[in-house]
């Protein structure tokens, strides 16, 4: 079985917009995919479906085996401790340190403190932040929260990372630094990776399976792909 | 093991957190403090008038005469049928002597006109207490059923206007009271659903790190609760020296001397755990209705 496995997926809101038809997918383990779409063309939807979110109206989502659509909501916790996620808008707590929002992650969960600090430590290490470890979100610089938002992602080690336009408020410089740091996650944790991107540049030197989503359908799916097949987007 | 870590962390985070979000946290803290302020003193005058009710039902009793024929006897006899029937709590025997004497210890110019009669013209009677004001009607009819009454009254139309007069002011303390302790829990939970409101994204965030419901509900409740605690401090303060201060400045009673307070000690002490308990209560429930309004899982 694929590690992703998305199988005639439909999402029609309440208001009756269709966010996505008819969507089929698999992506394997330790893959690096973008997904690229103009704004509203549902890869939002698609990669919120991924976390548990969103819920298909008709069709299965299997993530490390679990159908994510049939799973009960007090129940969703556990999926999302298998994930990490990282926003464009980051999304720290302002009032918490670099350190004290990687370990929220870890304390929500309950782990014992003597477990959280190794681990944190690790996740900062690997964003290349130790030195700001007792900073507060206020005094670093945009590239430099996505990283604590990066380490926040994958302090837990989870199975998939989920990115969604991870590089949106950053300029190219800091982009590719960030880009750089989940390249090295998918090649050395093995970590599977999922990105919602508009980054032309991007997309473009890094080179990987590439998912081209239109009016909420899937219509291209290139393997080392890049925004050249369809400049249009 | 885990679960104890999390209510752990839960205490100190309500702790961190009433104090980071100090201002927010005030205004919670303060409109508690307003409200159950409000609850305690209607707590306190429910309190009085059920108490001063209570004491003027007291008073309120039978007077039954017996016949001229009546013997010691027969008063005997009356009194322990009295005595069985439902509702009556005490049946005090006065004889006409006891009668006579105390009216010319009284007046003694009663005395001069008992003293003109050959036999005593009073008559024997009996004082009945009932332990239920509203039952006075029916013992009294059934009193008067009896042999060997020659009357027996309770101030009928008075007292059933006080009687009716008391269940009234009674039931409309307790409704009044209920009502204001629903706005009280109204108030301080939307408070509360303000100050949520504006950590919206922590408990977001924690749903998408994967934060169990209840490991994301409960520094939320316990904050709910410190909050609803610190908000019953100055009612608390407020209440028992106020009082304490009230009752020996009023001398312990309020108008007449009929009317009296309740004495301060226990009282205040009971009032203040119940606004203490009140407090953290509704702070802790409206913070969870809050919470949950936001996690959506």
């Amino acid at each position: 079985m694929k590690f992703i496995e998305l199988k005639n997926v439909n999402k029609t809101y309440s208001t009756g917009v269709t966010a996505l038809a008819d969507l089929s997918v698999e992506i394997e383990k330790g893959e690096f995919v973008f997904v690229i779409g103009h704004t509203a063309s549902g890869k939002s939807t698609f990669i919120k479906m991924l976390y548990r979110e969103e819920k298909p109206t008709k069709g299965s989502v299997i993530v490390g085996g679990v159908n994510v659509a049939k799973l009960r909501n007090r129940k969703v916790y556990k999926l999302r401790r298998k994930i990490g996620v990282v926003f464009q808008d980051f999304k720290l707590l302002p009032k918490l340190t670099v350190y004290e929002n990687v370990a929220f992650a870890l304390e929500c969960l309950g782990l014992k403190a003597k477990d959280i600090k190794p681990k944190v430590m690790k996740a900062i290490e690997i964003v290349g932040l130790k030195e700001k470890t007792r900073s507060f979100p206020h005094q670093l610089s945009g590239g430099e929260q996505q990283r604590v938002c990066i380490a926040r992602a994958i302090v837990n080690e989870p199975k998939l990372l989920i990115c969604d336009e991870p590089t949106g408020n950053l300029d190219p410089e800091t982009s590719k630094e960030i880009m750089k740091v989940i390249s090295n996650i998918n090649k050395d944790l093995k970590t599977t990776v999922i990105m919602a991107t508009h980054d032309k540049e991007i997309v473009n030197r890094m080179k990987k399976r590439v998912l081209l989503i239109e009016h909420g359908v899937l219509t291209g799916d290139y393997l080392k792909g890049s925004y050249k097949s369809h400049e249009n987007v | 093991m885990k679960m104890f870590r999390i209510i752990g962390r839960s205490i100190r985070d309500a702790f961190k957190s009433v104090f980071r979000n100090f201002s927010l946290s005030m205004a919670s803290i303060l409109c508690a403090t307003i409200t159950l302020l409000v609850v305690g003193i209607s707590l306190i005058i429910a309190g009085n008038i059920d108490n001063a009710t209570k004491s003027l039902e007291k008073e309120l009793n039978i007077v039954v005469y017996l016949d001229k024929s009546a013997t010691e006897y027969d008063a005997m006899e009356l009194k322990s049928k009295i005595e069985a029937i439902a509702n009556v709590e005490k049946v005090e025997y006065k004889s006409k002597e006891s009668w006579k004497s105390e009216m010319s210890e009284y007046n003694p110019s009663f005395g001069t006109v008992f003293e003109n009669y050959e036999d005593n013209p009073l008559l024997d009677s009996f004082v009945v207490t009932v332990n239920n004001s509203k039952s006075l009607d029916k013992v009294t009819k059934q009193i008067r059923e009896l042999e060997l009454i020659e009357s027996a009254n309770y101030g009928e139309d008075t007292v059933n206007t006080m009687v009716s007069v008391f269940d009234v002011v009674k039931k409309t303390t307790i409704v009044v009271l209920i009502a204001l302790i629903f706005v009280t829990a109204f108030l301080i939970s939307n408070t509360i659903k303000l100050t949520i409101y504006s950590r919206r994204s922590e408990i977001e965030i924690m749903r998408l790190v994967g934060g169990s419901n209840a490991a994301i509900k409960l520094p939320f409740v316990f904050e709910g609760f410190v909050i609803g605690l610190l908000g019953s401090i100055i009612p608390i303060i407020v209440i028992v020296y106020g009082y304490i201060i009230a009752f020996e400045r009023l001398d312990g009673h309020i108008i007449t001397d009929i009317i009296k307070l309740i004495s301060p000690y226990n009282f205040v002490f009971i009032i203040a755990g119940i606004i203490a308990l009140l407090g953290a209560l509704i702070g802790m429930f409206g913070s969870l209705r809050a919470v949950r309004k936001y996690l959506k899982v």
